[in-house]
């Protein structure tokens, strides 16, 4: 039963992740991840880590995609990619060499690690307890990089007043 | 039960899938999203491992990845939208100069 269902799900992931590179719009491409981004959270409840699982709806799929489709929306969306492509034979011989790339890394990752042992506690709780104790300097650093992000991106988006 | 390892290959598929975006499209909104596919699927290779081992850790840093991911793409697409009021195009090709 539990295959069944991660089949299905592992299924839709590619898929999604498919159509994000297939697809020349943009727009439908942010929708084709947001797709595998929900995939990926049911695949996180299914590995026990309910928290990780909200924290990807709420922050990939709320926040950070939210921001793409803001993007997306003020560049013009489908005019990118026309024209001939300089590029296009170096272009097509990526694909082979990223797909040997996959034969040797899906197999690598397959075969380390070991049966399920016990899942952890993947509650809020836990995870907010397991943050605040032995993992509470990365969590302060994190703080000060976000504030860095946004000082960084108001900058960068500020318009020049004098060139 | 389906075993981490499954879990782990998925990923592996997915980061695969990512690196034929980054290389292939022109557009760098799609690379940029391409980037954060490949970020998921370590994501998901760390819950996977940290299934096996049995401690939380692999979550914390899953937790952590996604908070950089986060200022990443506030940074990233700061930086695509202030080159495209400079340039009006947006081509990862015309751009190979670091400088305006």
């Amino acid at each position: 039963m539990e295959w069944v269902a991660f089949l299905i799900v592992a299924a839709c992931a590619v898929a999604s992740a498919v159509g994000l590179v297939v697809r020349a719009n943009p727009l439908h491409g942010a929708l084709f991840l947001v797709a595998n981004l929900f995939c990926v959270a049911v695949l996180y409840l299914m590995l026990r880590a309910e928290f990780l699982a909200l924290a990807q709806v709420i922050v990939y799929a709320g926040a950070i995609m939210v921001l793409f489709i803001f993007a997306i929306m003020l560049l013009v969306p489908g005019r990118a990619e026309t024209g001939p492509d300089p590029l296009g034979r170096a272009r097509r011989l990526a694909v082979p060499v990223a797909a040997l790339l996959g034969l040797i890394v899906v197999p690598l990752v397959a075969r380390t690690g070991g049966p399920a042992v016990a899942p952890p506690p993947g509650g809020a709780g836990a995870i907010g307890r397991r943050l605040f104790t032995d993992y509470l300097f990365p969590f302060e650093v994190t703080s000060v990089l976000l504030l860095a992000a946004l000082v960084g991106a108001l900058t960068l988006a500020k318009r020049r007043s004098t060139p | 039960m389906v075993p981490p390892a499954s879990y782990a290959a998925l990923s592996g598929v997915l980061f695969t899938i990512g690196v034929i975006g980054v290389l292939v499209r022109r557009n760098p909104l799609v690379i940029f999203m391409s980037i954060e596919l490949m970020l998921n699927a370590a994501n998901l290779a760390f819950v996977a491992f940290g299934r096996t081992h049995g401690a939380a850790d692999g979550q914390i840093i899953v937790f952590f990845v996604m908070t950089v991911a986060a200022a990443e793409v506030a940074v990233g697409l700061a930086i695509i939208v202030a080159i495209f009021r400079a340039r009006y195009r947006i081509n990862v090709d015309d751009l190979s100069l670091m400088r305006w």
